[in-house]
């Protein structure tokens, strides 16, 4: 089996457009306008990682990045995202190599499931490029979008504070 | 192409008038959670995203006015020179859905979907905010209170939209405060935006999730310009307070949900109304 | 099987050690295949019509509008069901599609299923299906089955069990004596990977392939294979990724629909649940209504507990009998009770069926034990803690079910150790507004604010119950150098596979661990429920590799002129012990060809007799946790400031994997506290949605500070006991008893709602 694999469209679809996503230009043939973003990453354009738990914006495991701004994939209606840039998960770290982020994730517990990570992933890369130094009450509030029940959260605040410290030694 | 993607408002009103039965998509919160879960079957969109002028904002300060776009995200009113004009919008604008959901979601669609939960309405209500409607015969401007005529029904006509809102810079005190039984990314249960004008020593108070529209207790607010001095630098009573909440609760027409109950609503408005009060004298 | 616990190393990846999850990389750059993930060559989607009506008789069905849809390959329904009609995990009472002229019998049930090329075209396909139903008054009250007035709305009748415990002498009074009556709302597991499963029929038609987010792989392929009328060996069912479980997929969901789609298609099939069919998909936890009288002496020492308990199973059986024979058991609590007349009933309404939950059972019996803890407290004027020290259980105490407490029970330990945690600082005038009850909404300032503080202590048995022999089943094959376990259970998150590793990398000595897919080609490993895994599938992990060790220790002395009864793993080495002669483990296993499967059993356990009486559950493991909230007394708002908790773990295996496990839990308990529910009202669910369903953010959520109580159980393979439940169980009442501290109200009922506290 396969996760990769884009599905063909269905008897009412015929949009055609090009999204742009982690930098490369996707071509989406026979698809049905009702598609929301979530779905042709997924579906369409062998793009996974972005994951699907309410489809109305109140849990964040679909979130991606548009033009800057972390947002959720389900609510973007996926033609209306044509010229814009699209960062999933899958595109933030270089060559398979793993982000800090996503390091940071697995050294202090933060993943159970899986299935928030993504989401999570790249609502912290998004909250730490804006604000670089968070204390505790800014991380909660930044990733109250992205609900996860496995971990009752402890071990991914963990994470963020972690990636938090080693910028800051960095820098 | 069914998603048609103006660039300016000239095209805009081009695009709707050539398309009026076209559904208008400014960031999506609400209209595709319709498509994801209720079954709306999208034909033609116009999508507002790219319509410049939409998304800008803009002061005239001899008018003491805002002028902010339909366009404009949640997350740009919670900080920065927004924030600091109009506070209670940015307080409203910080309980919107979550992050993610502030990032896209815009003042144009809280005014096109009009729920009477929706959180930056109240804000509007208090303020007496102006909507700016561009339609086929031209601009018109709406009154708040005429603009939102029920659950979910605003008065804009056939291939209407809305431009921008316009709220004035008051002198005094203003806040927001939203009942919702989570700490964070919840629909309200009740709210309130309270502005003290002190200058003129007048009040205004509107609330949400409590009636079929924003509600304006204007018995309320006479009720307390008549008692007391809402002036700069002058002293509330604390049963003046208690009275205002109890006559606010009275104006409020709540209703039972599986979200609340109508006498929870009643009575959390009448406590936000008495602490917004409060507030605005501390 | 030996109970030896096995020597803990510091040598990165085995026991005692923070390993690193096998799947971590894939899950955190979004590669790991969840079962929604899942694809396969030519595939279509399918789709589940479900009754609006919790109850009504199907007059008819038509599904000619269905196909006449463009990319519609197949309807099925009832008739096309070739083997048996109806599933169940105890009892096979619910039906894989309600049948023409049969009724509905709850909000949700499955009519009729469709697979087409696109979801949309699924969805057009479903409203064109014409159902005719004759509406009929369903049964919503509980108490009406349990008094006989109900309608009987299956042919099993409308009570799934009842069980009363008779222990000791009933006739006696207690000088004190409190007493309530407490209810539980009917929780939600809400994982977030949704249902979904992927067939792929055999080119024969004679079989299928599987991929399933499942608790329990070979019951599934059991229940599959009996309605599909196929041999169990001509269905493999790989385990799809699973996004959490909670106890929601050990029921049968989508799996038959979805293998019915396929074989009748002839093409891979994927059904993917949204969020409002998850809903009504699963079973949720049992709503539940329970009486408790205590009584005590004058000091405070619980001389004989009353109880009623009544838990609504909704509408099929699912575990409900287990499940009330849980929460009976349970109603002592972590506490020593000579005497107890508990009268428990389990039944069936028209209400959404109600199954396993994390906690099973005893989350409802210690919201009720813990609300008249406090109770006891207030009227014997002692403190919370020495109430309950006053009457800690210990190791050889007598339960009420005559079964003796042999499991090693530090409970007193559990609520000294949660008592010596700092308390939190005081709220602070100056408090940031997102650490107040509220937080961003601004209703409150800190002046508004009342701090409260709440106890709740719990018991929790592991593993089934009741002559249940949840035996499992793992293989170890050392070939060629490399070592590979396998095992089918059930990965949901809570890192069994890693725990895996960890066992293979400390028995073996080797630091490279290959597993195999979890799938049916290996004996079943029961499900993964009942905090069950560490110690039923850990401990069959390691007899496979003890045995293929045993076997590579033949070799090793034959092939090195070693001492064979002399040898033993000493980090990566073998060792002689008296030579000290040494060998490396990596090398010794170059060539070797060993395979190995073994099946661990837990000691057995028998049923109950009519008074409830009998030696009926495997172990047990406790807890303590200490709440502190912040309420908002006007509004009835609550902020969770902190949860302290000393869990009695037996051995921490991962300590970042136990923590996870505490923290998840109180969240889980946090949210039955004050804001999950679903709310169903004439039989029909009002909030099947994250909208309206709640679930806690991370700014609901407190700070968690734990202590481990390790006290190695020796009936424990590994020496470690079940952690999943417990942490989930105690937390919801010590959240309660800490509000009503706080504002001062008897608040009988979770979740707490903003109007219980201030109208």
């Amino acid at each position: 089996m396969s996760t990769n694999i884009p599905v063909s469209g269905a008897a009412q679809s015929h949009e055609m457009y090009s999204l742009r996503v982690n930098g490369l230009v996707h071509e989406v043939e026979d698809a049905w306008i009702g598609e929301s973003l979530l779905y042709v990453l997924r579906e369409r354009l062998g793009l996974p990682g972005a994951k699907g738990a309410c489809e109305q914006g109140e849990c964040g495991s679909c979130t991606v990045i548009v033009d800057s701004k972390a947002v959720c994939s389900c609510l973007v209606m996926a033609a209306d995202a044509v010229d814009t840039e699209i960062l999933t998960v899958e595109g933030l770290g270089p060559d398979g190599a793993l982000t800090d982020v996503q390091s940071a994730f697995l050294s202090e517990g933060g993943v159970q499931c899986g299935f928030c990570t993504p989401g999570f992933i790249v609502a912290v890369h998004h909250l730490l490029e804006n604000n670089p130094q968070p204390s505790d009450d800014e991380i909660r509030e930044s990733l109250s979008g992205n609900i996860c029940r496995c971990t009752g959260y402890g071990r991914i605040l963990e994470a963020v504070r972690t990636v938090a410290d080693q910028r800051r030694q960095n820098s | 192409m069914p998603v048609l993607i103006p660039r300016n408002v000239d095209e805009l009103v081009e695009v709707f008038q050539a398309n009026p039965q076209a559904k208008l998509l400014a960031g999506g919160t609400d209209y595709m959670v319709e498509v994801n879960l209720h079954g709306r079957k999208p034909e033609t969109m116009i999508s507002l995203r790219r319509v410049k002028e939409l998304t800008e904002w803009s002061v005239r300060t001899n008018q003491s006015r805002i002028t902010i776009g339909a366009g404009v995200p949640y997350a740009d009113m919670e900080h920065g020179e927004i924030a600091r004009l109009v506070p209670a919008l940015a307080q409203a604008a910080r309980t919107v859905g979550s992050p993610q959901i502030r990032a896209a979601g815009t003042l144009g669609g809280n005014l096109g979907t009009c729920s009477p939960a929706g959180d930056s309405l109240p804000v509007l209500a208090a303020l007496g905010a102006t909507i700016h409607v561009i339609g086929p015969d031209g601009n018109r401007d709406i009154e708040f209170a005429d603009f939102m005529v029920g659950v979910k029904k605003n008065s804009l006509q056939p291939a209407e939209f809305v431009h921008s809102v316009s709220l004035p810079l008051v002198e005094g005190w203003q806040g927001y405060a939203k009942v919702g039984t989570r700490n964070a990314m919840v629909i309200s249960t009740a709210s309130a935006c309270l502005v003290r004008d002190s200058d003129e020593g007048f009040v205004a108070i509107a609330l949400g999730s409590v009636g079929p529209t924003i509600i304006r207790a204007h018995a309320a607010e006479s009720w307390l310009m008549k008692s007391t001095s809402l002036r700069a630098g002058s002293q509330l009573a604390p049963s003046i307070a208690q009275e205002f909440g109890r006559r606010v609760a009275q104006e409020s027409r709540p209703i039972d949900d599986h979200r609340s109950t109508a006498d929870y609503r009643r009575h959390a408005i009448g406590v936000l109304a008495q602490r917004l009060l409060t507030r605005s004298f501390s | 099987m030996s109970s030896t616990v096995v020597s803990t190393g510091t040598r990165p990846g085995t026991l005692g050690t923070s390993a690193s999850r096998p799947d971590g990389v894939a899950k955190v750059q979004g590669g790991f295949a969840f079962s929604s993930d899942m694809w396969a060559d030519n595939m279509l989607w399918g789709a589940t019509l479900r009754s609006p009506h919790p109850y009504a008789r199907i007059v008819s069905i038509d599904v000619s509008g269905a196909y006449a849809i463009d990319g519609v390959a197949t309807v099925i329904t009832a008739d096309d069901v070739p083997g048996k009609l109806t599933y169940g995990l105890i009892v096979q009472d619910q039906p894989v599609f309600a049948a023409i002229g049969d009724t509905v019998r709850y909000s949700g049930e499955p009519i009729a299923a469709v697979a087409a090329d696109h979801p949309e075209t699924c969805q057009r396909a479903l409203a064109a299906i014409k159902v005719v139903y004759e509406v009929l008054t369903p049964v919503t009250d509980p108490e009406d089955c349990v008094s006989g007035i109900a309608e009987q709305i299956h042919p099993d009748g409308n009570i799934f069990r009842h069980q009363r415990i008779i222990s000791g002498d009933t006739t006696i009074v207690g000088a004190i004596q409190v007493e309530g009556t407490y209810e539980i709302g009917m929780q939600d597991q809400a994982f977030l990977g949704l249902e979904s499963a992927l067939a792929v029929p055999d080119s024969g038609g004679n079989g299928l392939e599987m991929y399933v987010a499942t608790q329990w792989l070979h019951e599934d392929r059991k229940q599959i294979a009996d309605c599909l009328n196929i041999p169990e060996e001509n269905i493999r069912l790989v385990l799809g990724g699973v996004g959490g479980a909670f106890g929601a997929r050990e029921d049968i969901s989508l799996q038959v629909h979805t293998a019915l789609l396929a074989m009748k298609s002839g093409r891979p099939v994927r059904i993917s649940y949204g969020r409002e069919e998850s809903f009504y998909g699963h079973v949720h936890r049992h709503p539940a209504k329970i009486w408790m009288k205590h009584h005590a002496d004058s000091n405070g020492k619980i001389v004989k507990i009353e109880s009623r308990m009544v838990f609504d199973g909704g509408a099929y059986c699912s575990t409900s009998p287990a499940v009330l024979v849980n929460g009976i058991t349970h109603t002592q609590g972590p506490y020593k009770c000579d005497n107890a007349v508990v009268d428990g009933w389990a039944v069936r309404t028209n209400n959404p069926p109600c199954g396993a939950m994390r906690g099973f059972g005893v989350v409802q019996a210690c919201f009720a034990h813990e609300s008249q803890m406090e109770k006891l407290a207030a009227a014997t004027g002692l403190s919370p803690v020495e109430i309950r020290l006053l009457n800690a259980m210990e190791t050889g105490d007598r339960m009420i079910t005559g079964q003796i407490m042999d499991s090693v029970a530090p409970v007193a330990q559990c609520i000294r150790e949660t008592d010596a945690i700092p308390m939190p600082p005081p709220m602070s005038s100056s408090a940031d507004l997102r650490t107040i009850p509220g937080g961003t909404g601004l209703t409150a300032q800190p002046s508004n604010i009342r701090r409260g503080v709440g106890w709740g202590v719990s018991i929790k048995n592991l593993m089934y119950s009741e002559g249940f022999d949840d035996y499992s089943t793992a293989r170890c094959r050392i070939s060629d150098g490399v070592v590979t376990i396998k095992f089918a259970t059930s990965e949901v998150g809570q890192g069994f596979t890693m725990l895996a590793q960890q066992i293979a990398r400390t028995v073996l000595g080797v630091d490279d661990v290959f597993l195999d897919t979890i799938d049916t080609q290996v004996g079943s490993a029961g499900s993964t429920s009942a905090s069950r895994q560490t110690w039923m599938s850990g401990g069959a992990v390691q007899a496979a590799c003890r045995a293929a060790l045993e076997k590579l220790f033949d070799h090793i002395a034959a092939k090195n002129s070693m001492n064979r009864s002399e040898l033993e793993i000493e980090g990566t080495d073998i060792v002689d012990r008296l030579t000290g002669l040494r060998v490396a483990v990596h090398a010794a296993i170059e060539g070797v060809d060993i395979d190995c499967t073994e099946e661990y059993h837990h000691p057995a356990t028998e049923d109950m007799d009519e008074n409830g009486q009998g030696n009926c559950h495997v172990a047990y493991a406790f807890v303590a946790h200490r709440a502190v909230v912040d309420v908002d007394p006007e509004l009835g708002l609550v902020k969770v400031v902190q949860i302290a908790t000393a869990q009695d773990v037996g051995r921490v295996l991962n300590p970042l994997s136990a923590m996870g496990q505490l923290e998840g839990g109180i969240a889980q308990g946090l949210g039955l506290a004050v804001m999950e529910e679903i709310i169903v009202k004439d039989g029909k669910v009002r909030n099947p949605s994250f909208t309206d369903y709640l679930l806690p953010t991370f700014l609901d959520v407190p700070t968690v500070e734990m202590v481990f109580i390790e006290e190695h159980e020796p009936k424990s393979p590994l020496g470690a006991k079940g952690i999943g439940e417990p942490p989930c169980i105690s937390v919801t009442p010590a959240i309660a008893n800490a509000i009503r501290q706080a504002v001062g109200r008897d608040l009988p009922r979770v979740p707490i709602r903003p109007y219980d506290i201030c109208l």
